[in-house]
């Protein structure tokens, strides 16, 4: 039987867009580490908040019966938080990888106290809401095989792939995009040549961080109806190894994170079956279920520890900024 | 060193005030709250061994990190180190019954510190690149998770139970409880004696403390004195990872019997929690100890608090993040304070 549905042609094309699907929530977070990695900031408290974005895009939207009106106080949230997290790491910037320990901790602890609050502690009924439906986009969707696999997808899974085309150009081809990455590679240069190191944190981590939360919220909105316990369940962590994996490269990142919303995919395929190890074309060889968990995290080190020479990583990474007045 | 010494209190104070805002904001008076922490943490007896039970893992992550930080090796991965420790001491654990228990118990904590140091050294990639012990360290967390829930399903698998767990560890190899009656265990005397004298002695009176407290408090200078970076990095790794581990032995021999892959909370375990106190206590072992017990206060009084209040539990989480908040604030304001120089 699983022989027949791997090779099945329609299986192929369902397991690809709902790689894509899956991959949603890693593209906003990995897209927003990677912004803010670049500028020099490692912002740790990717986790916690898309915690709190996934939590305010769900109450807003029971609230309201806008979904809209939850991506909007989301995208609030958002700002607001980078903007606190550009403070603490642009003007402290010493242990800001302690900070956004605290940052994860203090919103995650955050995000289910205001959900507590908002629904009380009724334990069993679990509150849910519509959410939103893919868009079929008319004429693209009927190409074969491409149609179905890019254009069925939702909203949000087509506005994180142009960002990350935006930002594949702003890096290579603009002004903006050599002005993150001198301030990331060595902040010193880049304030001798008048640009402004701290402005040029607070807009990377501030977007970086609505990006976070978008990432959460679309857990929340889209993927999935309501706001489970665990909902992020580490895409967080996640993303801080895709953007290793990615190499700090745009277009890099987004297939890192197609990859692992593929593995996502086929790992819940088989769970869904029931299968917990895969037989290796009848030999001995087994693969657990929990290989495919382990898989980004296990690469981040493998990655780290072969390319390391070769990382492009921002090199003034972790590396506080003062000017010597 | 006064000043040092007040962080824990002014960061402490600091939380409570600004903690303060959501306990209203769910309708409870905030005095009324903290005070039912407290009781319900140390109103009797039994209680109080369970602040006790609850403080022995968190002393020893928050020491784990506390001398990784010392040294600036930069340990996010206590959790993953308590796990790897947990499943090394384990094996040990569920085998040998014929060994007696004064072999049988330090065979196994040996077992679990080196687990511990093992999962830690990856963290040696800080060497070669700058983020590398943060994001190695940080990834073996979900690792050793991730693979405790592997062993515990298939090849350590009870074959007895249904359940996700191994097999109950011997009798000789678990430690005794003290108080009759209570879940107060050898392992806290263990935790106490590693804080207290093993931490704090390797800090203050030994070679290698005064080396992490020279590379701590000035890598050029310790540089020039001679230190060698990646030697220290590698030691510190090893001694950071091996307390954590023990925390992983405590959970398994003292309280499960059974090595879970639930032996922290999630999602904020004890390695995360671990980050909090080390950084609260100033970095001070002596300090963990304290912080830990105060931390194991409220966790275990935000139930109470929580039923007789209505305030969500989470109340907890929050007060982790602002106290590591604050900590690092007054820790970053400290530097930047006018001192009068006589």
């Amino acid at each position: 039987m699983m022989q027949a549905e791997l090779i099945s042609f329609g299986f192929i094309i369902a397991m690809a867009a709902a790689s894509i699907r899956i991959a949603t929530s890693l593209m906003y977070a990995t897209l927003g580490e990677m912004l803010t990695e670049r500028s020099g900031i490692l912002n740790l408290g990717i986790e916690g908040l898309m915690i709190l974005g996934a939590m305010t895009a769900f109450i807003t939207t029971y609230a309201t019966h806008s979904l809209e009106l939850g991506v909007i106080a989301t995208i609030l949230v958002g700002v607001a938080e980078g903007l606190i997290m550009s403070l603490v790491y642009g003007r402290i910037g010493t242990n800001q990888h302690v900070w956004g320990v605290a940052f994860t901790i203090a919103n995650f602890g955050l995000a289910y106290f205001v959900y507590r609050l908002y629904f009380g502690g009724t334990a069993g009924s679990l509150s849910i809401i519509t959410p939103y439906a893919p868009v079929r986009i008319p004429i693209l969707a009927d190409i074969p095989i491409l149609g179905p696999i890019l254009f069925e997808q939702y909203a949000y899974t087509y506005v994180a792939i142009i960002l990350f085309v935006v930002f594949a150009i702003v890096f290579k081809y603009t002004i903006w995009g050599l002005i993150i990455t001198v301030v990331g590679d060595n902040p010193a240069v880049a304030d001798t040549a008048g640009i402004s190191v701290y402005r040029t944190r607070y807009v990377a981590v501030t977007l970086g961080a609505i990006f976070m939360a978008l990432g959460g919220s679309f857990l929340s909105i889209a993927q999935f109806n309501a706001f489970l316990f665990e909902i992020v369940a580490g895409r967080g962590w996640i993303a801080i190894a895709l953007v290793t994996i990615g190499n700090w490269k745009p277009m890099r990142c987004l297939f890192a994170a197609i990859f692992f919303g593929f593995i996502d995919a086929l790992q819940l395929r088989l769970q869904a079956l029931g299968i917990s190890e895969i037989t290796l074309a009848g030999t001995a060889v087994t693969i657990p279920f929990q290989l495919f968990l382990a898989l980004p995290y296990v690469l981040t080190i493998l990655f780290l520890l072969i390319a390391s020479r070769r990382a492009d990583y921002p090199t003034a990474l972790l590396t506080p900024y003062r000017r010597e007045e | 060193m006064l000043r040092r010494a007040l962080l824990p209190v002014r960061a402490l104070v600091a939380t409570f005030l600004v903690g303060a805002i959501p306990v209203m904001a769910a309708g409870a008076n905030p005095l009324t709250a903290y005070y039912l922490m407290a009781a319900g943490s140390l109103g009797d007896m039994i209680a109080i061994t369970e602040v006790f039970v609850r403080a022995a893992p968190l002393m020893m992550t928050g020491l784990a990190i506390a001398v990784a930080f010392r040294a600036k090796f930069w340990n996010i991965g206590a959790e993953g180190q308590l796990y790897a420790g947990a499943i090394l001491g384990t094996l040990v654990a569920v085998n040998f019954p014929e060994l007696p228990f004064w072999i049988h118990i330090p065979f196994m904590i040996v077992a679990g510190m080196i687990g511990g140091a093992l999962c830690a050294l990856p963290g040696i990639l800080k060497i070669k690149l700058k983020v590398g012990d943060v994001v190695t360290t940080l990834m073996l967390n979900f690792i050793m998770v991730i693979f405790t829930s592997y062993l515990v399903q298939n090849v350590l698998k009870d074959p007895f139970t249904r359940w996700p767990q191994s097999p109950p560890i011997t009798e000789s190899a678990t430690y005794p409880i003290l108080i009759p009656f209570t879940r107060f265990h050898l392992g806290i005397v263990i935790a106490l004696f590693f804080a207290l004298v093993v931490g704090y002695g390797l800090i203050e009176y030994t070679a290698l403390g005064y080396e992490i407290k020279a590379v701590g408090s000035n890598e050029i200078a310790s540089r020039l004195a001679g230190i060698n970076p990646t030697a220290l990095t590698i030691k510190t790794a090893i001694i950071s990872g091996s307390f954590a581990g023990l925390a992983g032995i405590g959970e398994v021999a003292g309280i499960r019997h059974h090595l879970i892959a639930t032996l922290s909370p999630v999602p904020i375990g004890y390695g995360l929690t671990g980050v909090v106190i080390a950084v609260m206590s100033g970095l001070s072992p002596l300090w963990v100890v304290v912080v830990a017990f105060l931390f194991s206060i409220i966790i275990n009084g935000s139930q109470t608090m929580s039923r007789l209040t209505g305030v969500p539990i989470f109340l907890g989480e929050i007060f982790q993040g602002l106290a590591l908040g604050f900590s690092l604030l007054f820790l970053f304001l400290d530097q930047y304070r006018i001192r009068r120089v006589r």
